[in-house]
């Protein structure tokens, strides 16, 4: 009786959801990667449109209003709802612009990175013997250097500056994305679509970015993001210790240098740069976090 | 075991002289004249130049100059400092103690705090506490330690006048450095006052390099401890009628503590990249500090050295992590 009722209701069931709406099912159970992405694309849209949303250019120095506080506190006011830095600059408006300063250096980095790490990763696998050793330990080499003491190491060498800075950050992120990369493509390596893939006459080249690469992503992507975080954060240590970003350039950790000598007197120019270096990185990770849960629900704790 | 030993060294002999390859190129790609990049003059006579250049070697084909950069790396000769002509090894020998002692007092704190959450975490498992805790943990781990080292400042030292600013000590108290860490020569002293300035100076910038590590040894506690916790040894002591305490902290918290001592160790990058942050923004005088006035000076064989030396030591540490490893886990020696 059972069974027929089964075979009775079953035309009836709405059809099989897509992966995509799986995973975006298994992702939004998790309420802190929700909030991460939220955060995410308020910062994005803050980002792209900073003319807009800023209420002052970010270089704009306002001679009359030195060392302004928040608007909350007496002396305060609306014009400049964070206050202004030492020169008169609006503190809210260069925070809008360091969103856009940050996303760009995170999204330069993490695609960098990114595209070379999995190449060098999936020439590893599939080229294996002396070439996949000799990749391997060089990245072992890479890795033995605390990462911000190789990026200070490079951009001191370099000389300071924004570029030479994601460019330092990008080669220290470099390992994490070739060893991931090279896992998973040795795992699927031994698959029998490969295998049968090469014996219909697959090139090496369409074999690597064809039919094995679209089933490494998952572990790629989730580093990606987390990568992106990290990558913020090293870029605005870099701006901290005056190597990355130079001013009047309105990066967060370059704000955070030149706030250093104001920490008694002025602590606005102090708390919103960190702050929104804190929650762009905590939404990130968040957000991977969540993201790696959803795509590898084994991993789940 | 010993062929473990054996396996795992003789990986690293690659890795090493990967390392002094590095070290080597770094001084050869700074911009400028070799000889002024390491003598630190401008405006050299040129049979001075002749002099000098051959007096470093540099007269010398490439292969040969790395082979000779090796044996002077493996003898201990690092060079010497441009700006105060002393040698890289002694500065640094002097300087490394105080960031040992940051870095020491750094993990204490962070396991001495993170362990407890995690496992309360654990046994809490998905309750507001269990959320909360995690909620701090994930925000630990993405802070900017530069700006949570200035925010602590700002309430700590400007608000409330609890701790100082920066340094090791106050300046009214010289300690001789016998052993370098601070706590230690001043507890042998008989001066009682420096033991406890010493002390206020520590807890800020403890606090400041401890926040990463706490927030990753709560996390991997916590998923440590949930692992063991679903074993049927657990259930099998709780079937005894042993205390809940006594489940937990002693059948469960042993055996997750295999994963957290591995991650503590491997903390030793992390700790000392943001010991240069830490450094920078208490003026600590460690290593750190030394490294990034070493850059603004343009003091190259300095660089060259300490991140040579830095390098090293993270190998080394790794190397005994993963002996430890192996000693404690027969698995995976093969």
């Amino acid at each position: 009786m059972a069974i027929t009722e089964t075979a009775a209701t079953a035309p009836r069931l709405a059809p099989a959801p897509s992966s995509a709406r799986l995973l975006w099912r298994a992702f939004a159970e998790n309420r802190g990667a929700v909030g991460g992405l939220v955060i995410m694309l308020v910062l994005i849209v803050v980002a792209v449109f900073a003319e807009l949303v800023a209420p002052h250019s970010p270089i704009e120095q306002f001679r009359e209003a030195l060392l302004r506080p928040p608007f909350w506190v007496e002396g305060g006011s609306w014009r400049f709802p964070m206050g202004t830095d030492d020169i008169g600059r609006d503190v809210l408006s260069r925070v809008i612009y360091g969103a856009r300063l940050s996303l760009i250096i995170g999204s330069s980095v993490v695609t960098l990175s990114l595209a070379l790490g999995t190449a060098l990763g999936l020439t590893a696998a599939f080229c294996g013997g002396t070439v996949d050793i000799g990749l391997m330990r060089l990245m072992d080499v890479l890795l033995v250097f605390p990462s911000l003491l190789l990026a200070i190491v490079i951009v001191a060498i370099l000389g300071p500056g924004l570029f030479n800075a994601m460019m330092a950050v990008s080669l220290v992120t470099l390992p994490h994305f070739t060893r991931l990369a090279r896992a998973a493509a040795l795992t699927e390596l031994s698959r029998d679509y490969v295998t049968a893939s090469r014996c219909a006459g697959a090139g090496v080249l369409r074999l690597m970015f064809i039919t094995v690469l679209p089933n490494c992503l998952a572990p790629l992507i989730v580093q990606g993001t987390l990568g992106f975080s990290s990558s913020i954060l090293d870029a605005a240590a870099l701006g901290f210790l005056g190597l990355g970003a130079q001013p009047p350039t309105p990066e967060w950790g370059t704000m955070l240098s030149s706030s250093m000598e104001f920490v008694t007197r002025a602590w606005w120019m102090v708390l919103f740069p960190g702050l929104a270096i804190l929650i762009t990185v905590l939404a990130f990770n968040l957000f991977g976090d969540g993201l790696r849960d959803a795509l590898d629900p084994k991993l789940k704790r | 075991m010993f062929r473990f030993i054996i396996k795992r060294a003789s990986l690293i002999i690659p890795t090493f002289l990967g390392v002094t390859f590095l070290s080597f190129m770094l001084i050869r790609l700074v911009p400028g004249d070799p000889i002024e990049v390491r003598v630190g003059e401008r405006g050299i006579s040129p049979e001075r130049l002749a002099e000098l250049r051959h007096e470093y070697g540099l007269d010398q084909p490439l292969w040969k100059q790395f082979l000779d950069y090796e044996g002077d790396v493996v003898t201990g000769n690092l060079g010497v400092s441009v700006v105060t002509k002393e040698t890289v090894w002694n500065e640094f020998t002097t300087l490394f103690p105080a960031t040992l002692e940051l870095a020491l007092a750094a993990i204490v704190f962070a396991t001495a705090i993170g362990l407890p959450l995690g496992v309360i975490a654990a046994v809490r498992r998905g309750s507001p506490l269990d959320y909360g805790l995690m909620g701090v943990s994930v925000t630990g781990a993405s802070m900017p330690i530069f700006w949570w080292g200035l925010m602590l400042i700002l309430i700590f030292s400007v608000s409330l006048g609890w701790t100082p600013v920066s340094g090791r000590i106050s300046a009214q108290y010289y300690i001789e450095p016998t052993t370098g860490f601070l706590l230690i020569d001043s507890l042998m002293s008989d001066d009682e006052g420096a033991f406890w300035s010493a002390l206020r100076y520590l807890i800020l910038p403890t606090v400041v390099l401890g926040t990463i590590p706490l927030a990753v040894i709560a996390r991997m506690t916590r998923s440590a401890m949930l692992e063991v916790l679903n074993e049927d040894y657990i259930r099998t002591a709780r079937a005894k009628g042993l205390s809940v305490a006594r489940v937990v902290g002693v059948h469960a918290l042993r055996n997750a503590l295999i994963p957290v001592v591995t991650v503590i160790g491997l903390q030793v990058g992390a700790l000392l990249s943001g010991a240069i942050l830490t450094e920078r923004i208490f003026s600590w005088p460690g290593v750190g500090s030394w490294l990034l006035a070493s850059i603004e000076r343009r003091d190259y064989p300095v660089l060259q050295g300490g991140v040579l030396l830095i390098a090293s030591l993270v190998m080394l540490v790794n190397f005994s992590v993963d002996l430890t490893y192996g000693l404690l886990n027969p698995r995976i020696r093969r």
